[in-house]
């Protein structure tokens, strides 16, 4: 089977990655407003080398999702993210298609 | 995310058991809710059922606290009847779309692990292979055989279940014949007219891989737009 075609890919991804003694973070879209790339539920995961798998834009913001997943990782606590387009931005951490977004970024914690 | 919470999620998705994970956006509290567990005793509950049945993941709010319902459902499902040339693009695609897919052929020489190595594959009578899989309303089944004697069982049993895609292969003349066959096997025109035949959205699709492109769109309109077509 095609296992890595699974709807829960990210996540089997983010369970290896701490099997190999990673540490992760799980950015989630929570909610969008007007255009947006990818739909609520969307999930981005992240390991403390910077590899990440899945999106939750089209490419726009995972830049600056993956970073902030770095801190939460440091920190341990988890954070909302807002992304919109923000004119002077917008090339930077902006989504281009106009839309507005929100990721809950987590650690994934041992327990 | 508890890493207990993380492989309870992986667990649910392998046991095609749907589950939702609900976070507390205040307090980053975190518990998951089995849909077969639900009993709409409060209004969480109610939200999360909701979200469930419109397979839409949202934040809620609750007695003033912000929720956030992640929706797990179960996986997406294709039930191919016959290992013949246009199996191999539709079973690709279907994979690609998110399906897990299973090839259905008793003929053992077509349904080969040789012919098809990247796909569930059953050797069983279709009618028979259907109702030992389960068929579920995230699951869809299209006949490719063109014989009547293996895709007209497969047909049967998915009529009698609440599959969101029938799809068939076959001329309007074909799909004719086989209508008239159905009536006689006592299925009424109301259920027929779940099959969608000639299958496929209507984009002039020649090559084995263009019929499976306009399978697939057919089946993605109906999952994602219902009967709105």
């Amino acid at each position: 089977m095609n296992e890595d075609q699974k709807i829960s890919n990210e996540l089997s991804i983010a369970a290896q990655w701490l099997k190999d003694n990673h540490n992760v973070a799980i950015a989630t879209v929570i909610s969008t407003w007007g255009s947006s790339p990818r739909p609520v539920g969307s999930q981005l995961v992240v390991n403390d080398q910077r590899l990440f798998e899945g999106s939750v834009s089209g490419g726009c913001v995972e830049t600056a999702v993956i970073e902030e997943a770095m801190d939460v990782m440091n920190s341990g606590e988890p954070r909302i993210l807002e992304y919109g387009v923000s004119n002077d931005q917008a090339w930077e951490v902006g989504l281009a298609c106009g839309g507005q977004i929100q990721v809950y970024v987590e650690p994934l914690t041992v327990g | 995310m508890k890493t207990s919470v993380l492989h309870k999620l992986i667990d649910a998705n392998a046991d095609k058991r749907a589950v939702a994970l609900v976070t507390n956006l205040d307090d980053n509290t975190q518990v998951l809710i089995y849909r077969q567990a639900l009993t709409d005793r409060n209004q969480l509950e109610l939200a999360v059922t909701d979200a469930f049945r419109r397979d839409r993941s949202q934040v809620v709010e609750i007695d003033g606290r912000r929720q956030f319902i992640q929706v797990y459902n179960s996986p997406l499902r294709l039930m191919i009847v016959g290992a013949v040339h246009i199996a191999r693009p539709l079973i690709e695609m279907g994979q690609s779309c998110g399906y897990d897919v299973t090839l259905i052929d008793p003929r053992q020489a077509f349904a080969s692990t040789t012919r098809f190595p990247a796909v569930n594959l059953c050797n069983e009578w279709p009618d028979k292979a259907l109702k030992n899989l389960g068929l579920d309303a995230r699951t869809a089944v299209v006949t490719l055989t063109h014989d009547p004697k293996l895709d007209e069982p497969a047909l049967i049993a998915a009529l009698e279940s609440d599959v969101f895609y029938i799809g068939a292969l076959g001329s309007r003349r074909t799909h004719r014949e086989r209508c008239d066959r159905l009536v006689e096997a006592g299925i009424t025109v109301d259920q027929i007219n779940r099959i969608h035949a000639p299958i496929g959205l209507d984009i002039g699709a020649q090559s084995p891989a263009e019929i499976a492109v306009s399978v697939i769109a057919e089946l993605t309109q109906t999952l994602r737009q219902g009967s709105l077509q």
